[in-house]
């Protein structure tokens, strides 16, 4: 039970029951499509950049409760921060959700209550889709991209 | 072969796991014993494995045919004059006879070996449908149908100018027969319809399709890949023109399944590969193709595979498809009744037909969060849109949580199930 403890936090539910910037954002200058063809999840990424800072984000879709709040708490991690800084982020995240050692990671800050995710290989897609497609968005690469 | 004649063991004599012991009334068929698999445990619980639509596990004779075949017999099949090759050809052919048997094919011309039903549709469509099918000609298939019975048409009506037609189906998940008769129109040229529903686990009247068709000319092709372990599968009383099925689902290994085919269509069509085997002479200038079946097994076939096949089809006809059947309705109305009476959860797929599968949501909670918790209890499920995505898109939904059952589980695994469901219910509602 422990694992499913760690995987199902509080925060978890928190931002999966009342999602953070969950709407589309019309003032937008990027945004991107992405699917988990195994499961069906589905979200946009919308972004606002300016001067290489994200000005805003917010995210639309559907998902499990893993992939709902990792886009949730994604969108709260990123509000004000510079490009530069989210390829380090994203790293770090994925780092964290797949690596076998429980190293903390004190700079992803509430982005951390997804580390039990490390746990549950099937999940690691739910947790990352959302990350995934924030990268299209500055990519603007127009072809919704896929987990697969 | 650890084989059981009788048809319902005293519970006594079911399996170590004293935790999957068959509640009062509730059979167990042939033996838990039988699949080495049911003893694993699973983070220290029993496994309690309803993922039986997805694949099934195998019994022991079937792993000891593929052990005994590599460790015996194992060559060339129709190439060599050494007693190996004999050996593996007599065992290989015997195993199409039982195929033959199994399903009431007239002859073992008409049992094409294949990788799975997947690849026998696929066969039909490229073979038998492509070169038939002119712009505007119509496949009429339903709206229930796994990706594979889907996809392969879609292909050949892209190859050819065809269009896909779809019989729809109603809101308990069963198949419309008015808008069959509808749809199935002058410039029909194949139905092509599942048995058995994998994704909600309604049975189609599929005898009914075949003589509407048939009654216009029609050719039709049943998917069987989830029906051949549920419900006893007879060409000829059926008529159908094809029949695809996997043997994985039927307790086989993966990698093996049958298309049957009536012979007069099958010595009509063009191969479907090139290679050795399926050939009688080749010069640069002209190539002669074998007789059937040969003419559509090209190259080294899955001999293990097929042979492994024969064997559990041996297994499920000691038992009697018809004693599995019974059983597993005895299962599915005991899961279907302890489930309706949770709250929050929505039973897809409520067909008066329905054989093996339990498909169902939870208000707020997403199947592969279900999943997730269903397995940290030892119980496999699949959670997803099982590869329907057409019928999860029918029900407004993403996907659905998915138990399926098969000759080995018990009521007690049923409760294992419901169990964890309230485990789900626990973590997500507090």
């Amino acid at each position: 039970m422990s694992d499913l403890r760690e995987l199902y936090q509080e925060v978890i539910f928190d931002h999966y029951k009342t999602p953070r910037n969950c709407h589309v954002l019309d003032c937008a200058n990027h945004q991107a499509d992405g699917y988990n063809p195994l499961c069906g999840d589905q979200v946009t990424v919308y972004l606002k950049v300016e001067n290489g800072v994200i000005e805003d984000l917010s995210f639309k879709g559907t998902g499990c409760a893993i992939s709902t709040a990792s886009a949730s708490l994604m969108t709260e991690a990123l509000k004000g921060k510079k490009i530069a800084e989210v390829e380090h982020l994203f790293e770090d995240f994925h780092q964290m959700v797949t690596a076998p050692d429980t190293t903390p990671h004190p700079e992803l800050g509430k982005l951390e209550a997804l580390a039990g995710v490390r746990e549950f290989p099937a999940r690691v897609k739910c947790a990352t889709l959302a990350w995934h497609t924030l990268q299209a968005a500055l990519k603007n690469q127009k072809k919704q991209i896929s987990t697969e | 072969m650890n084989m059981n004649a009788n048809i319902l063991r005293h519970p006594a004599a079911v399996g170590p796991t004293p935790e999957l012991k068959p509640g009062p009334g509730a059979g167990v068929i042939g033996s838990r014993n039988d699949f080495p698999i049911l003893q694993e445990t699973i983070g220290g619980k029993p496994l309690v494995y309803l993922d039986n639509a997805a694949t099934t596990q195998k019994p022991q004779c079937v792993l000891a045919a593929e052990v005994a075949y590599y460790s015996h017999t194992n060559a060339n099949v129709h190439r060599g004059v050494h007693t190996l090759s004999q050996r593996a050809t007599d065992d290989y052919e015997a195993a199409r006879g039982k195929i033959q048997r199994f399903i009431n094919a007239a002859s073992h011309k008409e049992i094409i070996f294949v990788r799975g039903a997947t690849e026998a549709i696929n066969l039909v469509a490229q073979s038998f449908a492509r070169p038939r099918l002119a712009p505007g000609d119509e496949i009429l298939i339903s709206a229930m149908e796994h990706h594979s019975n889907i996809v392969p048409w879609q292909m050949v009506c892209a190859q050819t100018g065809a269009i896909l037609r779809v019989v729809s189906i109603n809101d308990s998940g069963e198949f419309e027969f008015d808008s069959y008769a509808r749809l199935l129109g002058p410039r029909t040229r194949l139905v092509a319809v599942t048995h058995l529903s994998n994704a909600l686990g309604s049975i189609v009247p599929v005898e009914r399709v075949i003589e509407l068709a048939h009654g216009r000319g029609v050719p039709v092709l049943v998917d069987g890949a989830q029906a051949i372990s549920h419900i006893g599968v007879d060409v000829r009383a059926l008529d159908c023109d094809f029949y695809a099925f996997s043997g994985h689902k039927i307790y086989a290994p993966t990698g093996i399944g049958a298309l049957y085919g009536k012979a007069a269509l099958l010595g009509a069509m063009p191969p479907y590969q090139g290679g050795g085997d399926m050939i009688r002479s080749v010069t640069f200038e002209k190539t002669e193709y074998n007789e059937l079946p040969y003419k559509f097994e090209a190259g080294t076939p899955n001999i293990a595979g097929a042979i492994g096949l024969g064997t559990a089809l041996d297994y499920v006809s000691a038992i009697g498809i018809t004693a599995i059947a019974a059983h597993e309705r005895d299962l599915l109305e005991y899961a279907t009744g302890l489930a309706a009476g949770i709250a929050g959860l929505t039973i897809v797929g409520t067909a008066r037909e329905k054989a093996s599968i339990l498909s169902f949501t939870l208000d707020g909670i997403h199947p592969h969060d279900i999943g997730t918790i269903l397995d940290h209890e030892g119980v496999a499920i699949r959670a997803g849109h099982h590869c329907a995505m057409p019928v999860m898109q029918r029900f407004g939904i993403a996907g659905t949580a998915r138990a399926s059952f098969a000759l080995y589980n018990t009521r007690a695994e049923v409760d294992a199930l419901i169990a964890a469901l309230a485990k789900v219910e626990e973590i997500f509602r507090r």
